[in-house]
């Protein structure tokens, strides 16, 4: 390839001074490198709290929410008299009405993944004289699989087996400590209006949520419609996962607009761990960026002592037929292999630090590091590296531009 | 035969005004011919460099007008001036001002190489053809900061004929030259003129130097007071 004369005057100001290009294209290089790692950190944190909420939660949830008592004479106009009422709950039932039609519907489109109908039961564990509360989940246990991908959790058992044993239940850890209860034994559950079961433990499992195994467990749905003294109609929500989560507010109000029942996302549901999430990013994304902008002002400064060692040779290029556009091409060109060479070794870094830190033990359900190589961030990485150079090139490429070679000359 | 007119200027007049404003050059109009050898000569502070800026297109802060050939450069944009002196003037100053970094044939190159007009194994060539023509070749792959300060000139003046411009413009060639490199110098202007007609105007202060040349144009408080 033959280089033009701008890129050639460029190229040897770098290899003329190896060691300032060097040191400037390492500031690049550290920069670029903690950027990807902490925006990685944060992702992978971000994903793996996502995922484990996933396991307990869908990304939306269909229910029957409770309605108030109105009062039975409006009142139309304020001075009129006034009717005083006790407002009060006033379902009669929170089953949801035809939901065979409402997740038939939900299946025919497109973005849905995963429909599955449950009974939330509230009710007791019973074993001997000790009991614990908790709340079970009847469930289609397949179509749970797929949405929270119980199998995964599990200590002991198979999901499976809840298909064959029709009283099976599949419990939190927690509680099997605490009832002092293994695989195969039996456990006594009480409802909320009082039916009693005895049901076979086929599994145990355990989530991230220590609050879940103590409390949490999967039946047959069946078995919970039984603990409600209901039919086999009565379903109190409907769990539906997407394609992208981060979709779930837009078809939630999608969704509310065909249905007379409440639709909640999963974001709306854990604003908590959402803010937390946000102010991650925030925190994290302000601290890389400021690293950035430190490497930033080391290309400034390299190309601003460039400048003033070679004034010059800028005034006699100048003079020699060099347009102000020149200079700045020039310069350009040596703060864009600069960055261009440190962004390169900034991605090495990234790597290598991504590399590391996903190696670190950390126990739980996840156990190592949850950190990946995200090749978006990488991407937006390498792009930003490049572009901050640049910009940091420009402004005292600008200065010598103008530059006035009479000035020069005079001396 | 008419002489063709390279260079005109018409009522030029500069003003300084730092520390005060102050008349550097007052009403300057002449004419220079095609393949002349002329020299500005003046006391110290007279205007003659000044003046020199002004013709070379770099300082465009001046009254009246400049022509180079038949085309008017007052008023024109610095990017069209930077490709009128690219093409039409060659340089050379008192301390050479070479690139340090690049080698003496890099030095020669980079001007032609700015033209384009010729590919870079032509321009190498040629770069060779001037340095050799002041003699000077066998020095074409030192660094220029490498060279004794007669050599650098000598180089500095190849490179202002690469491109062959019509006009070369020199401050003071032989500013800090020994009389061995002066006379090299003065010859090569002599025979620059004479053989190739490019036009020479150099600024002086060697009485000697100016002599040698074709015409001596004498300046004193930005006046122009005797052309011969």
């Amino acid at each position: 390839m033959k280089l033009n004369v701008n890129s050639e005057i460029a190229l040897t100001h770098l290899l003329t001074r190896k060691r300032q290009t060097m040191i400037a294209a390492m500031g690049v290089t550290v920069g670029i490198g903690i950027f990807i790692f902490m925006i990685s950190l944060v992702v992978g944190f971000n994903n793996y709290s996502d995922e484990a909420l996933f396991k307990a939660e869908p990304h939306l949830r269909i229910y029957q929410d409770d309605t108030l008592s109105r009062p039975l004479i409006k009142q139309i106009k304020p001075d009129y008299t006034t009717v005083i009422i006790n407002p009060k709950i006033a379902n009669l039932s929170n089953t949801l009405v035809n939901p065979e039609k409402i997740i038939a519907d939900l299946k025919k489109q497109d973005d849905i993944v995963t429909v599955t109908p449950q009974v939330s039961v509230n009710i007791f564990y019973n074993n001997g004289i000790s009991q614990i509360n908790g709340e079970a989940s009847g469930v289609n246990i397949l179509e749970a699989n797929d949405m929270f991908n119980i199998e995964s959790t599990m200590l002991a058992g198979d999901v499976r087996n809840l298909l064959s044993t029709s009283n099976g239940i599949l419990i939190g850890v927690g509680i099997a400590e605490k009832l002092n209860i293994q695989l195969h034994d039996n456990i006594n559950i009480t409802s909320s209006i009082g039916v009693v079961k005895m049901m076979k433990v086929e599994g145990i499992f355990k989530t991230s949520n220590s609050n879940i195994d103590l409390t949490k467990s999967y039946i047959n749905l069946a078995i919970s419609q039984q603990l409600m003294k209901k039919s086999s109609s009565y379903l109190t929500d409907i769990l539906v996962n997407i394609e992208d989560p981060n979709d779930a507010p837009k078809f939630s109000k999608q969704l509310q607009n065909s249905t007379i029942y409440k639709v909640e996302d999963w974001q709306a549901a854990n604003e908590q761990s959402m803010s937390n999430k946000k102010t991650r990013q925030v925190m994290f994304g302000s601290i890389s960026l400021a690293i950035l902008l430190v490497a930033a002002f080391g290309i400034y400064n390299i190309i601003n002592m460039t400048i003033k060692e070679k004034l010059n040779d800028i005034a006699i290029l100048k003079a020699t037929g060099f347009s102000g556009k020149d200079v700045i091409n020039i310069f350009l060109k040596e703060s864009l292999i600069m960055g261009i060479i440190g962004t390169s070794f900034g991605l090495l870094m990234a790597a290598g630090l991504i590399k590391f830190v996903s190696g670190i033990y950390i126990g739980g359900d996840r156990e190592y590091f949850p950190i990946g190589y995200e090749s978006p961030i990488f991407f937006i990485g390498a792009i930003l590296g490049v572009l901050i150079t640049l910009g940091a090139g420009y402004i005292p490429a600008i200065g010598a531009a103008k530059i006035d070679p009479i000035e020069i000359f005079r001396k | 035969m008419e002489k063709k007119v390279i260079l005109q200027t018409k009522k030029i007049g500069k003003y300084f005004y730092q520390p005060v404003k102050f008349k550097a050059l007052d009403d300057v109009s002449f004419k220079v011919f095609e393949s002349e050898f002329i020299t500005m000569v003046g006391k110290s502070g007279s205007g003659k460099s000044t003046l020199l800026y002004i013709l070379s297109t770099m300082d465009t802060d001046y009254e009246g007008e400049l022509f180079i050939g038949d085309e008017k450069i007052t008023g024109q944009k610095p990017n069209y001036l930077a490709a009128i002196r690219n093409k039409n003037i060659g340089f050379v100053f008192q301390f050479h001002y070479l690139l340090p970094e690049f080698t003496c044939l890099k030095n020669v190159m980079i001007p032609a190489l700015k033209l384009g007009k010729f590919s870079p194994q032509e321009i190498e060539e040629q770069a060779y053809q001037k340095l050799d023509l002041l003699g000077i070749k066998n020095q074409a792959l030192k660094q220029a900061s490498k060279l004794s300060g007669g050599q650098q000139q000598r180089v500095a003046i190849a490179r202002a004929l690469i491109n062959h411009p019509k006009i070369i413009m020199c401050d003071e060639p032989t500013g800090n030259l020994d009389s061995k490199n002066t006379s090299i110098v003065l010859e090569t202007f002599h025979q620059l003129s004479k053989e190739f007609g490019q036009t020479i105007i150099a600024v002086t202060h060697d009485n000697d130097f100016a002599k040698a040349s074709n015409r001596i144009i004498e300046l004193a408080d930005g006046k122009l007071i005797h052309t011969t």
